[in-house]
């Protein structure tokens, strides 16, 4: 007797379609798998252990091929976005570790040649991957820090914010360059975009902390995010971090990934003598997209000799 | 396939349907955790010109 039959008293008598020999009214198809003993009643249909003809099971088998390589697929993004951050942070955590005891032993990967003004070009070498600085921007957080280490290459990049190696050290006149990942592997750079004129950047190496603020038009800032609509307000803040101050450098722009002028010491302007210390941080835009670089300029504000455990004030809870 | 492991998974359906989730665990761990990490940097996914190098 039909397992399911007896539920249905009162309703549709499924006995009939049940007492009915399957496989004599359909040899070739699948049985009716409601008994569960479907192998012995395939078996008495005469055909494949499922019952199934060779195209059924070759169409099947392409299916369920299909369904799987979508199933790898959707994974595989999952590791892009969120696994390979667990890798990178693994690794931040190791060079970040590698530089405090480093500077606990009073060994300085730079050698204190960030106080020096060296010509442009001419810099410290150092292995790439190595930690060198760290890197603090209260607009992505309080908690906000990353060790920057040496080199832009993929591995580099895989355990933090990476300095151009042709680019300037911290507090140097010209350019101290770095690239971050933007979404996954750490995503230092993820909310680059929420950078705003004005906003603080800072930089501590061995020997100093070195502040900066994005450039742009701070009073344009300041008044374009008074304005109610969201869009114009959007539109206004963005044309306020567009603003190229006196000396042609804008807070934020997006360029093309070939666009490497953004780097030179005066940015956009490769003939320039550097007059000033910058700081260009460099990441992918649009959000999930190798497309553009979404490039933040930031200046020298000041420069701070490390005292003691001392924070510079623009830091939370800083004295110096 | 599936059918093919289904079948041989031993015990009531309840138990399988643990057994098959326990496999669905084991293969998607091996993936993210051993053959992307693996795989990633070999591919040809780096759209990437220049020494502006900054990728996703």
């Amino acid at each position: 007797m039909h397992p399911v039959a007896g539920k249905h008293r009162g309703g549709w008598d499924f006995s009939t379609e049940a007492e009915t020999p399957v496989g004599a009214l359909r040899p070739s198809k699948r049985p009716l798998r409601l008994t569960g003993g479907h192998r012995n009643d395939a078996r008495r249909a005469g055909g494949h252990p499922n019952g199934d003809t060779v195209g059924r099971r070759i169409t099947r088998g392409v299916g369920e091929l299909l369904l799987t390589c979508g199933a790898v697929l959707m994974l595989f993004v999952v590791y892009e976005v969120w696994v390979s951050n667990l890798f990178a942070d693994h690794k931040q955590h190791q060079v970040r570790q590698q530089l405090a005891t480093a500077w606990q032993r009073g060994q300085d990967p730079l050698k204190g040649q960030d106080r020096l003004n060296l010509p442009v070009g001419k810099q410290v070498l150092l292995p790439t991957g190595q930690g060198f600085a760290n890197l603090y921007i209260p607009a992505f957080g309080k908690d906000f820090a990353r060790t920057v280490v040496q080199g832009t290459s993929d591995s580099d990049l895989d355990a933090g914010p990476g300095h151009y190696v042709n680019s300037q050290l911290p507090g140097q006149l010209g350019n101290f360059a770095i690239a971050g990942h933007r979404v996954g592997r750490g995503e230092p750079f993820l909310n680059l975009d929420r950078l705003r004129p004005g906003d603080t950047i800072v930089v501590q190496t061995a020997s100093n902390w070195y502040v900066y603020a994005v450039l742009g038009s701070r009073p344009a800032y300041l008044a374009a995010s008074r304005i109610a609509d969201r869009d114009k307000r959007n539109a206004a803040v963005a044309a306020a971090l567009a603003a190229p101050d006196n000396q042609g450098v804008p807070g934020r722009e997006i360029v093309s990934p070939n666009a490497v002028h953004v780097i030179d010491p005066v940015p956009d302007h490769p003939l320039a003598t550097p007059t000033r210390a910058l700081l260009t941080m460099t990441t992918c835009h649009p959000k999930y997209s190798a497309d553009q670089r979404m490039i933040v300029h930031a200046q020298l504000v000041r420069a701070v000799p490390h005292a003691g455990g001392s924070l510079p004030r623009e830091l939370p809870g800083g004295t110096l | 396939m599936y059918g093919w492991i289904w079948r041989r998974l031993p015990g009531s359906p309840a138990l399988r349907v643990l057994q098959a989730l326990l496999l669905v665990a084991l293969v998607s761990a091996l993936l993210l955790f051993v053959v992307f990490p693996y795989l990633e940097p070999r591919l040809p996914a780096n759209p990437v010109t220049g020494p502006v190098t900054v990728n996703r």
